[in-house]
């Protein structure tokens, strides 16, 4: 197998995913497209050079969906002959296109590829595809029931003992870490401004941050899932598939949920042959890459099983990974990880999560993936983990490695 | 004018402008019953009709009172012998009366439906086949396809057109919970076209007919779509279907399938064309016509619960009792919902008790339950006070000289109600019953209190009194065929099933969900969790598991109880867990906040965290399936083994006072007919590897071991003789 070499990495401003976002007037084909320029540009590409545009997408409907990955390229100033694949594993979708990349350049394929993710939610909303199957077709939905994803949340933290000031406290402290981060400019290398028509800069930093959220203000705020639990049915659905317990403790909120942002992301990733013949320096090296699925009404436990099995790939340990990031899709997600694992705090997520920056669902992987090498590289560590949970019940890992 | 019988369930007759109208009239019948001896006729007629150059359109309409009530589920109760088709096939023979109805629309000529009464299920799909619906002014009408109660859904293309008339929100209610609708709803809904003066509705379908009918259906037309939100592509019809089906799953935990497959058929039939959206339903409802659920719930809760409905078990020879004035001795829960059920049945009622207080509060249930159904718009003042005039709160026995009947519903204990026995039967005329109302003790002994104890019947009422739908009524050694009679017809009177019982403690019900009870208290005290024990009741499809049901009886009144039943059967009480609750930490139910669980003031329930100390734990938990097991287990066995020893006179009585009476699951039939179902041989394999584990309370008695060596069932045509049936 070849060596999958990381070069480079960028990523967007997160923008409120609301009417009044910054990142709302701009298309998300302009979000990739100045995602992909902005690697074309910083590392001197040829147009010619990208054998592969991979972009993650969860909700491909309208102008974010059909052809999006294949014009973008072009619109970056690549060659026709770039081609572009749209991809959706649900919020692992980031993730799982550097996954996929990395495959093609393992098996000598594909020479230097982009691999990232696009999601403008606030323009193309959740579910605008047509939302699938499962939850709405009966005969899918009666084999195998569909509980709405906080419900799942709140589920996660009942079975596994996380209270409401658990996951406040853990809001808090990546609202804290995030905002930290971006006043010690931890994030600058990496994130570009994204331009209106004019050329005029419409956002540069992270507009879903709450820094001074306390355990007072958001001990303050209401359920988010308990009407859809208990009035809805997914409370008593989620208890047949659990039924060691009695009731479901809802506390998850808004605050300890991600949040719902516009963004994209882009991984430039090849082989050590092109990044040679390109002039570009390699900044990590893919070591394991693993998608899982898990029990769809839990939904969100994928990480643990995907990171035990990207370490056993890679031949490491728990105790091996100098720095892990997980996607803050709910508190008790992460809580669960270091619970599982046994995972210290202080490895976690260190410059917060999605919980402050927010999570647009298809890029998100791609965007934690290079948070975590400009970490490793601050703090001249070696290896870091990636993952995240996914919807229906599945897991992503990747190990990384600083070279 | 030409008229002729072409057949004598339908006639054929032909007007002077060329209307055939064909009238149903099945010879020999009430009603028309749905089956081949009408819809093969009423198919040969629209041929002919068709065929018949002269006739420019069609009138259907009927010869009796209702339209045609539905199909045949008597029947069904029997289940369908489909062991040598294939399923496909069986699919397709289902689908017999879908297709001649498409054809019927498809005819090309205009055929209208004249329903004269009501309409259900496959009576209320020929009509919506038809192009014109007019439908008589008469209230009581009713018109709807109710199939999804007897665990079955429309079969005859009922689905596809209602949800292509109404759309498929609307559809949703009156196919998955077979909401009865009375004409004028009908007609508002879009489901039929015309309301007419009764006696002129088949003129109003000729006029129509006269006008030049429209011979195609609006589904049949180009450019026809469902009204409303019709593909997975809109938002708002991937809504409808993903909250229906989280409450669907919520609420049926998976053990009924008539909802899910009927939300199948509708959330795919909208998508389809019309031809192929019927051969989904054929398809979907064969799958429920050859199921378990559909059989058991028809038998159970339909054929049999109107066998006992019109007193099969009733004595002959006795002239029916029509009640006039009754009496109630013991004006307390039972006594007082008792009352109120007889009075809403007509009868005057005389509520007994030691003070005039107690008396006045009996009555008293009766005007809250009746205040409440006036706020909701359920009743009107006017029959709440006439329903309050017939109760008379008194203390005074003298009251009693001319009832038919009198009813003790005093405390639960031999002593008392050995007194009280013999003061009724001194106050109520010679030629009038006594019942009991006793929910475990033997009649036989009770009867020694009285100088006739022929006079004595035992009649358990399920609390509420006024809304449980059954009476259990024992018949004691002594217990005369004239009291027994007179018992059911009280039943009968007020609207309840009866299920006749010989005695012995506990009788059938109480010593059934005893065994549920007792064998999730077994479980507790190994060390089971109490959630896995509630939620693998629930799970079953018990109502609520035997924790709540405990907080909410009160576990002081199951402490007291258990204490009098120990001191009747001359034991020492035992010490268990519910009886620390009561007397260590004065958890006596929900109705205090705290038993099992604690409860809080928005309704929500969490175990006592104080529970874990006074019980084991085990390291490792049972399988939720196999506290299911237990659950069902030990009701099956208990069942058997009332059965073996005489307590029930047939299975039929023991399916109904289980489901009716005990929480026991309806779409399991009962537990005799679940045991059928499971497969007696199986039945013992279960039964006895839970025996192995877990003790006596699954032991099975020798019929049933020896029914398996004959190849014997609880029903059907290889039934087993009951040992307790009795000569009536």
């Amino acid at each position: 197998m070849r060596d999958i070499l990381i070069y480079d990495h960028v990523r967007t401003p997160r923008g409120k995913g609301r009417k009044d976002g910054a990142l709302h007037e701009i298309t998300p084909v302009q979000l990739a497209t100045q995602s992909l320029a902005a690697l074309k540009t910083r590392n001197a590409l040829p147009a010619d050079s990208i054998d592969e545009v991979i972009l993650g997408c969860v909700s491909a409907a309208g102008e974010q969906g059909a052809t999006l990955q294949r014009i973008a390229p072009i619109l970056a100033g690549f060659d026709d002959r770039t081609p572009g694949l749209q991809l959706n594993r649900a919020c692992a979708s980031g993730l799982e296109a550097i996954s996929i990349a990395a495959g093609k350049i393992a098996a000598g394929m594909v020479d230097l590829a982009i691999s990232g993710g696009v999601e403008s939610m606030s323009r193309i909303p959740m579910g605008a595809d047509g939302g699938g199957p499962h939850g709405a077709d009966p005969a899918v939905t009666f084999h195998t029931p569909f509980v709405m994803q906080g419900v799942s949340a709140d589920l996660l933290a009942t079975l596994y003992g996380f209270g409401r000031d658990d996951l406040d406290a853990y809001a808090v402290e990546s609202q804290r870490r995030a905002a930290h981060a971006w006043n010690s400019g931890y994030f600058a290398k990496s994130v570009i401004p994204v331009t209106d028509v004019l050329g005029t800069v419409v956002l540069d930093r992270d507009e879903h941050m709450r820094p001074e959220a306390d355990m007072q203000s958001l001990g303050a705020l209401k359920p988010a899932f308990k009407d859809m639990g208990e009035h809805v049915g997914f409370d008593k659905i989620a208890i047949q598939r659990y039924p060691e317990i009695i009731g479901i403790e809802h506390v998850h909120t808004a605050a300890t949920s991600s949040g719902i942002v516009d963004g994209a992301g882009a991984v430039l990733l090849g082989s050590a042959e092109v990044g040679a013949r390109l002039g570009l320096k390699p900044r990590a090296r893919i070591r394991s890459f693993i998608s899982i699925g898990s029990e769809p009404i839990l939904m969100l436990d994928g990480p643990t099983p995907a990171c035990r099995r990207a370490l056993a790939v890679a031949g490491l340990d728990v105790g091996d990974i100098d720095l892990w990031e997980l996607n803050e899709a709910f508190a008790a997600v992460p809580l669960r990880l270091m619970q599982t694992l046994g995972i210290p705090h202080d490895k976690m997520n260190v410059n917060g999560g999605a919980i402050a920056l927010g999570h647009p669902l298809g890029a998100t992987g791609a965007m934690i993936a290079g948070t975590l090498i400009d970490e490793l590289e601050r703090r001249d560590a070696t290896i870091g983990m990636v993952t995240l949970c996914a919807a229906g019940g599945m897991g992503i890992a990747m190990v990384l490695e600083r070279v | 004018m030409t008229t002729e019988t072409m057949d004598a369930a339908i006639r054929y007759e032909v007007d002077a402008d060329g209307i055939c109208t064909l009238t149903l009239d099945l010879p020999g019948e009430k009603m028309n019953v749905l089956g081949g001896r009408l819809t093969t006729p009423l198919d040969e007629a629209c041929q002919r009709a068709v065929a018949d150059a002269a006739v420019k359109g069609i009138v259907i309409t009927s010869g009796k009172p209702a339209f045609v009530a539905g199909g045949d589920l008597k029947a069904m109760g029997e289940g369908f012998d489909y062991s040598s088709l294939s399923k496909g096939e069986i699919a397709y023979r289902l689908g017999s009366l879908s297709r001649m109805l498409r054809a019927l629309e498809q005819c090309g000529k205009p055929v209208a439906c004249a329903i004269n009464g009501t309409a259900l299920g496959g009576g209320f799909e020929i009509a919506l086949a038809c192009h014109y619906r007019v439908v008589a002014d008469d209230p009581e009408i009713q018109l709807g396809l109710p199939e999804a109660n007897v665990g079955l859904m429309p079969g005859a293309g009922g689905t596809q057109r209602v949800i292509r008339l109404v759309g498929v929100k609307a559809a949703l209610p009156l196919l998955m919970q077979g909401k009865i609708l009375k004409p004028a709803d009908a007609l508002a809904a879009g489901l039929v076209h015309e309301i007419s003066p009764v006696g002129e509705i088949v003129t109003a379908a000729k006029r129509w007919l006269r006008a030049g009918g429209d011979p195609v259906q609006p589904w049949d037309k180009k450019g026809y779509v469902i009204p409303g939100p019709h593909s997975t592509l809109e938002r708002e019809f991937r809504g409808i279907f993903s909250g229906s089906n989280a409450m669907v799953r919520a609420n049926g935990l998976g053990n009924y399938p008539a909802p899910e497959l009927i939300s199948s058929v509708i959330y795919e039939g909208a998508m389809l064309p019309m031809d192929k959206a019927l051969g989904i339903e054929s398809k979907y409802f064969s799958l429920l016509r050859t199921g378990d659920v559909s059989r058991n719930l028809i038998r159970t809760m339909f054929v049999n619960k109107g066998r006992a409905d019109r007193l099969e078990a009733r004595p002959e020879g006795i002239e029916k009792l029509n009640f006039r004035r009754i009496g109630v001795v013991g004006a307390g829960l039972m006594g007082g919902g008792i009352a109120f059920a007889a009075a809403k049945a007509g009868m005057e009622v005389v509520l007994i008790d030691r003070d005039q207080e107690s008396a006045d509060r009996g009555k008293d249930y009766a005007r809250k339950k009746l205040a409440r159904d006036v706020e909701k718009g359920r009743s009107t003042q006017d029959k709440m006070d006439a329903v309050l005039a017939r109760i008379k709160p008194t203390t005074d026995y003298a009251e009693l000289g001319d009832v038919q009947m009198a009813i003790e519903t005093v405390f639960e204990d031999f002593a008392v109600k050995s007194e009280v026995l013999p003061r009724i039967e001194a106050a109520i005329p010679a030629d009038a019953f006594i019942g009991s109302n006793t929910s475990r003790m033997p009649i036989t002994r009770l009867a020694g209190s009285l100088a006739a104890p022929e006079r004595l019947v035992g009649m358990h009422f399920f609390s509420p009194a006024e809304r449980m739908p059954l009476i259990e009524i024992i018949r004691g050694t002594a217990t005369g065929a004239q009291a027994l009679a007179h018992a059911l017809d009280f039943a009968q009177a007020v609207r309840k099933t009866p299920v006749l019982v010989n005695d012995s403690f506990g009788f059938f019900t109480s010593r059934f969900i005893g065994s549920f009870v007792g064998q999730s208290l077994a479980m507790l005290n190994e060390g089971v969790s109490p959630a896995l024990i509630e939620n693998g009741a629930r799970m079953l499809g018990m109502p609520m598991g035997a924790l709540s049901i405990s907080d909410l009886m009160g576990l002081d009144t199951g402490y007291k109880a258990a204490q009098q039943e120990a001191r009747d059967r001359g034991e020492e009480p035992p010490i268990t867990i519910s009886s620390r609750l009561v007397t260590e930490f004065g958890r006596l139910g929900s109705k205090v906040g705290k038993g099992y669980f604690d409860y809080g003031e928005d309704g929500s329930k969490r175990i006592w965290p104080g529970l874990a100390a006074l019980l084991p734990t085990l390291s490792e938990q049972p399988s939720i399936d196999e506290v299911k097991a237990r659950i069902l287990y030990a009701q099956l066995a208990e069942g058997a083994r009332a059965f073996a020893e005489g307590v029930l006179v047939d299975a039929m009585s023991g399916d109904l006072g289980a489901c009716l009476g005990v929480g026991f699951p309806a779409y399991l039939g009962g537990p005799f007919a679940a045991m059928d179902t499971i497969g007696v041989p199986q039945v013992i394999v279960e039964a006895d590897r839970l025996a192995g584990r877990y003790g006596e309370a699954f032991a099975l008695p020798k019929i049933v071991r020896d029914m398996a060596d004959r190849g014997e069932t609880f029903h059907g045509a290889t039934a087993v003789l009951s040992p307790g049936a009795m000569a009536t």
